[in-house]
């Protein structure tokens, strides 16, 4: 009876003249595939390949100035040596944000792992999750209400000592460090979790009841447990921090002078489009080189 | 101990909103200098209504980040199709692929674009963040949907082709509806990275044409009111309110007991 009704089925569907014959798999594989592709293409790869013939051009192709191919705009680096200092200071900024970011970040996994369970944990999480999906910059503007002179912080000292006088650390590199904490710290908080999330309680407990002291577990099991989230996390953070240009320009001021900055400056100031480029190629590669570098442990998060 | 770990996270919460808060609360601060003592006003919000600069950015942005959603998620989930369900040489290569929107830091994608742009003749203005902004978003969607795909089985599709219908139609009748709660939190995902992206849109706004998050950019550096915080207040509790309703769709990371 069932294989009767299979049978019609099929004498059906080969008569049936809306069946055609299916077109071969890779041609519906590349017609899914290429509208992506030709938009990131269009949108993204060309454009970097644009940008590295630019930094091999003398000046921005668009005046009278005939362009030659040179490599002049990657010795900036020897013949203007303040760019050294800035390249140096931009590491550095990246080095304490990731620095800062790590250690606040590694215990608050800690607590919410150790310290909260089930609906209170999952609230815990979204809320410190949803700062960092909405608007950096606006987030960066906040700081200045609080750091400002006379703002927030201020106030709240004036509260307790009136005579005091201002604590304002806007305008310094503490303040850029400060703000860059803030938009990452979320970052940080997420990979060191999802690294300590598989922890077997029993494992703690079983070191605790056997004599071992908080910081023997801290430094034997928690931290080489974090230690995939710790550094995933940390080359997400160091990556745009420093390439960062919005952060130090509204919280640093007049030092917040960054490879972030300089590289803005020579698209929107001084229009220096190829030596833009060239900053901007070296930075990516200290961005590939990091990635090389670190490539196994990231690729084993993703595919844990 | 577990007492001194609730208290640091609550101590964490604060770090994390107290600036946001007071950002905020000076929206609604008469004084146009943010002096205090804080007196409740709406002014900043009823000033918003004439800002004609302001409004007219607010609206670009959120067209910009409707088209972008609609773009990225037809092509995003298309693509996931393929990465999720097909194989084929070069997939890993592809997958890999999608990682420069994601990982570049903008600053270097936004002055690349810029170069090539101006050089190609495609120029500035509403087109271009539209091209910028759907390929930053379009690996989220493929990230998310793809998520979603291995929630849904395979074999679904497959039992429906084996009872007559065709690979078209067993798409769209069995995966796309099982698919649809990710679909959703994708679109909605990629409407927040849109309306949250800054740097790009710096570099492929014009005087004519900018959206909010480059209008308060430079607000904030030429001198501003409290009305910053007014506009600031609505982007922020607009994208919260996106990211939000997308956690409740698509349930990131939550891949196991949902099928």
């Amino acid at each position: 009876m069932q294989n009767d009704q299979l049978a019609l089925a099929q004498t059906r569907g080969s008569v049936d003249p809306r069946v055609k014959r299916p077109l071969p798999a890779w041609v519906s594989t590349t017609a899914l595939l290429l509208p992506t592709y030709g938009w990131l293409t269009i949108a993204i790869f060309l454009p970097l390949l644009t940008m590295l013939a630019f930094s091999f051009m003398s000046a921005t192709p668009m005046g009278k100035t005939p362009v030659e191919f040179t490599l002049k705009q990657y010795r900036a680096f020897i013949d203007q040596p303040y760019l050294l200092r800035i390249g140096f200071n931009s590491l550095m900024m990246g080095f304490w944000t990731t620095l800062f970011c790590a250690i606040l970040g590694f215990l608050a996994a800690v607590a919410l792992v150790r310290a909260t369970v089930g609906k209170t944990r999952e609230t815990l999480l979204v809320l410190i999750l949803l700062p960092f999906w909405t608007n950096g910059l606006v987030r960066v503007f906040s700081w200045t209400m609080v750091l400002r002179e006379n703002g927030f912080l201020d106030n709240i000292l004036h509260m307790v000592a009136p005579d005091a006088g201002s604590i304002s650390i806007l305008y310094t590199r503490y303040a850029v460090v400060l703000g860059l904490v803030h938009g990452y710290l979320p970052y940080m908080i997420l990979t060191c979790y999802i690294a300590l999330v598989t922890i077997d309680d029993a494992i703690i407990e079983a070191a605790a009841s056997l004599g071992a002291r908080w910081w023997t577990i801290l430094y034997k099991i928690l931290i080489p447990m974090a230690a995939p989230g710790l550094i995933s996390g940390a080359v997400l953070i160091f990556i745009p921090v420093i390439g960062s240009f919005m952060e130090p320009r509204i919280l640093g001021g007049r030092v917040g002078v960054t490879m972030g900055t300089v590289i803005e400056d020579q698209f929107t100031q001084a229009f220096n489009w190829p030596l833009g480029a060239s900053l901007s190629f070296t930075l990516l590669a200290v961005v590939l080189a990091i990635f090389a570098t670190f490539s196994g442990v990231l690729r084993g998060r993703t595919a844990g | 101990m577990r007492q001194l770990g609730r208290f640091y996270l609550i101590a964490i919460l604060l770090f994390l909103y107290t600036p946001i808060v007071v950002m905020m609360a000076m929206g609604f601060n008469a004084s146009p200098l943010y002096e205090l003592p804080f007196t409740f006003s709406t002014r900043w919000y009823e000033a918003l209504l004439s800002n004609q600069p302001l409004l007219k950015a607010g609206a670009n942005s959120i067209i910009i980040a409707l088209i972008t959603a609609v773009i990225a998620t037809t092509l995003g989930t298309m693509a996931s199709v393929a990465l999720s369900r097909r194989t084929f040489r070069g997939r890993s290569l592809l997958q890999i692929l999608l990682l420069p929107p994601i990982a570049i830091p903008w600053l270097i994608t936004g002055t690349a674009m810029l170069i090539f742009f101006y050089w190609s003749g495609i120029g500035r203005g509403m087109h271009a963040l539209l091209i910028g902004h759907v390929a930053l978003a379009i690996p989220y969607v493929v990230l998310v949907v793809g998520t979603g795909f291995k929630t849904v089985r395979a074999d679904l599709e497959e039992a429906a082709m084996s009872l007559g219908s065709t690979p078209v139609h067993a798409f769209f009748s069995v995966t796309l509806p099982l698919l649809y709660p990710s679909i959703l939190g994708a679109a909605l995902f990629a409407f927040a990275v849109s309306l949250d992206q800054f740097v790009i849109s710096y570099f492929l706004a014009t005087p004519g044409y900018t959206t909010l998050p480059v209008q308060i950019y430079s607000a904030i550096r030429k001198g501003f009111t409290p009305e910053i915080n007014a506009i600031s207040t609505l982007l922020l509790l607009g994208s919260m309110a996106a990211i939000l309703i997308f956690a409740r769709f698509a349930k990131p990371g939550d891949t196991r007991d949902k099928r």
